[in-house]
């Protein structure tokens, strides 16, 4: 069984749960930049919950199916169409043998996820088979989806279930205005402190420069550094620090301008100071942001970070637990 | 060394899964060693729950889950290994030494640097050019012989797959230091070999940068089609504690090196060595030496 790519969308990639064990050495973990999305696409068809999907941000393929086979969608609100005809989001329907699956325009969220029953047969490269496209590496010859491209669907399991869906509880809300909890750290204290306070007292909207490596942010005051005699190594500007590792999810800024939030496809360091981290339990809302929306960061403790953890891992149970 | 007795180690949070340790706020030769010592311990220790060990230039991260090691005890660990480190006063590093030859002045970083001359302090230059000039060196000739004589110590890998930053080996007063371009260029040849900052650097792959451009090497770097020989399945050729001498190689011998590379069967000349710091800090110009007699002696 396989699909052909009639148009590929606008940033369209296969994606899984994503690597392990080396981002030091610059290969960063990549994986469906909205996780829960993916794994309830897959569970809803009763996949393993890490199986290759396609990721599809804002504007999604066009794909024509050679046989028979069902499919879910999850994720950013993007009407799916079998020959035309619309499909619902978060529910089993099948796309005949010679149809064409195609999306509507999104019209709240940023990433749909679309799972195939069986997945999708790429080789796993470094332990998965998610794209990392700045290091070439994964899905389909290391890219994103083209035009022509054929992709491989592993054998059906007959488990899925035409009508299956979500229960409403587990559906996710968007928003146009989204608050990111972060713990504040690293760096912070080369900020001037109202400086420091006022990042959290803004609203920040998403510039057009938001991808699966960092979502870059705009509209806030600049921020300020406290004078100092630049350390050996880090460089003149203010800034600047001795390269080191960045975690995913760290807050960056550059010049104290428009501060960026790393993400899966990360650059693993550089010599930027870092300010916070975003809280792992809202990562994967960071993926369904829009450019031109709004955000707020809200500074939080780390067992604030772990109690919201506990609940996101409860939300995962409560998909895996689905009847 | 003043500056290592009164250095502080830092631990901060990075969210719920990762924890940050700054060794030094400058980079030092001391704070990195100490980064990769009590990495590698980390690593030995095999600990359940620790997901990602990151060692880098005078830091190091840790990534963990939560749910199986807490904080406190992952940072209790860190400490005692930090503590280990310096009592056992861990000088040296088994490590190795290689040899990446470089064609120095290049037609595909020229024409590179020569599109994006607007990014750059000195548009009426070349990078080299203007290297030369800040670091006090007459000519471009004797910038590239202070570049390609000094072993440099691969201090961290990574902001892209395998890309190697790499630490000048001889005393800070002699250490090449440039800036980075003034706005980062968009495009940077593959196997690009530049500097910013202190750090000397191989782009893995063509894209974004903002460090200078001095060249291309021929060896491959980073594997991602598993095609190479030298590479093994980690895709990425360098680890953090190798020792790079750069030499510098005409373009016909770039040629059939960059001809071997394609065919899969580069070889690099790799020779295993142990480092001692004590050894190194005290005479640092014999120990070049000594490196390059490593090197070749085979």
């Amino acid at each position: 069984m396989s699909i052909e790519v009639i148009k590929p969308g606008l940033a369209s990639s296969i994606q899984d749960k994503g690597r392990e064990g080396k981002y030091h050495l610059g290969i960063p973990p990549s994986g469906g930049m909205d996780q829960r999305s993916l794994i309830a696409a897959n569970l809803l068809l009763g996949n393993p919950e890490g199986a290759a999907v396609i990721e599809c941000a804002l504007m999604g393929p066009e794909l024509r199916f050679n046989e028979a086979r069902k499919v879910a969608a999850c994720g950013a609100e993007m009407t799916p169409r079998v020959n035309g005809e619309a499909k619902p989001l978060n529910e089993v329907f099948e796309v005949p043998a010679g149809a064409t699956l195609s999306f509507d325009f999104v019209k709240a969220g940023a990433r749909l996820y679309l799972a195939i029953e069986g997945g999708i047969d790429v080789p796993e490269r470094l332990g998965s088979r998610s794209t990392y496209t700045l290091g070439s590496l994964g899905g389909l010859n290391g890219r994103n989806l083209q035009a022509g491209d054929v992709l491989h669907i592993l054998p059906a399991h007959g488990g899925a279930t035409l009508g299956h869906c979500l229960p409403d509880s587990l559906v996710p809300a968007f928003s146009k205005h989204y608050q990111l909890r972060v713990v504040p750290g690293l760096y912070a204290h080369r900020l001037v402190p109202e400086s420091h306070a006022r990042f959290y007292e803004e609203d920040w909207s998403v510039a057009s420069e938001a991808d699966r490596i960092g979502y870059r942010m705009k509209g806030g005051t600049r921020l300020s550094f406290v004078e100092r005699e630049p350390p050996f190594g880090a460089g003149d500007d203010p800034s600047n620090i001795v390269d080191a590792c960045y975690p995913i999810g760290s807050i960056q800024v550059p010049s104290g301008s428009e501060p960026i939030i790393l993400h899966r496809d990360a650059v693993s360091g550089g010599g930027y100071a870092m300010i916070g981290t975003v809280i792992s339990a809202d990562m994967d809302i960071v993926g369904q942001i829009q450019p031109h929306q709004k955000v707020r960061f809200v500074a939080v403790t780390l067992e604030d970070a772990l109690a919201a953890r506990t609940r996101y891992q409860q939300d995962l149970e409560q998909l895996r637990q689905m009847p | 060394m003043s500056n290592e007795m009164t250095a502080t180690t830092r631990y901060s949070q990075a969210g719920d899964e990762f924890l940050f340790v700054e060794l030094n706020e400058e980079m030092t030769l001391e704070a990195f060693f100490r980064s990769i010592s009590i990495t590698q311990r980390l690593r030995d220790m095999a600990l359940p729950g620790i997901i990602e060990i990151c060692p880098a230039n005078a830091s190091y991260q840790v990534r963990y889950n939560p749910d199986v090691i807490s904080a406190g005890q992952l940072q209790e660990t860190l400490e005692g290994l930090g503590r280990d480190v310096a009592a056992q006063q861990v000088r040296t590093l088994e490590t190795r030494v290689i040899e990446v030859p470089v064609l120095y002045n290049d037609p595909w970083t020229h024409e590179t640097l020569m599109r994006f001359r607007d990014h750059h302090q000195d548009p009426s230059g070349t990078d080299l050019e203007y290297a030369a000039r800040i670091n006090g060196y007459d000519s471009v000739d004797a910038f590239i012989e202070a570049h390609s004589a000094t072993p440099w110590f691969v201090s961290m890998v990574g902001f892209v797959a395998g890309l190697p930053f790499m630490y000048q080996m001889v005393p800070r007063e002699r250490q090449i230091q440039v800036p980075k371009y003034l706005r980062p260029r968009t495009d940077t040849p593959k196997q690009t070999v530049g500097i910013g900052g202190c750090f000397s650097v191989i782009y893995s792959v063509r894209g974004a940068g903002g460090y200078q451009m001095f060249g291309v090497t021929p060896m491959p770097i980073y594997d991602p089609a598993g095609d190479q020989l030298h590479i093994d399945d980690s895709m990425i050729f360098f680890r953090p504690g190798d020792i790079v001498k750069h030499r510098a190689i005409d373009r016909e011998e770039y040629d059939a090196l960059l001809s071997a590379a394609e065919k899969g069967d580069f070889k690099p000349r790799v020779v295993s060595f142990t480092f001692d710091l004590d050894a190194f800090s005290q005479d640092p110009d014999g120990y070049a030496r000594r490196v390059k007699e490593v090197l070749y002696e085979h």
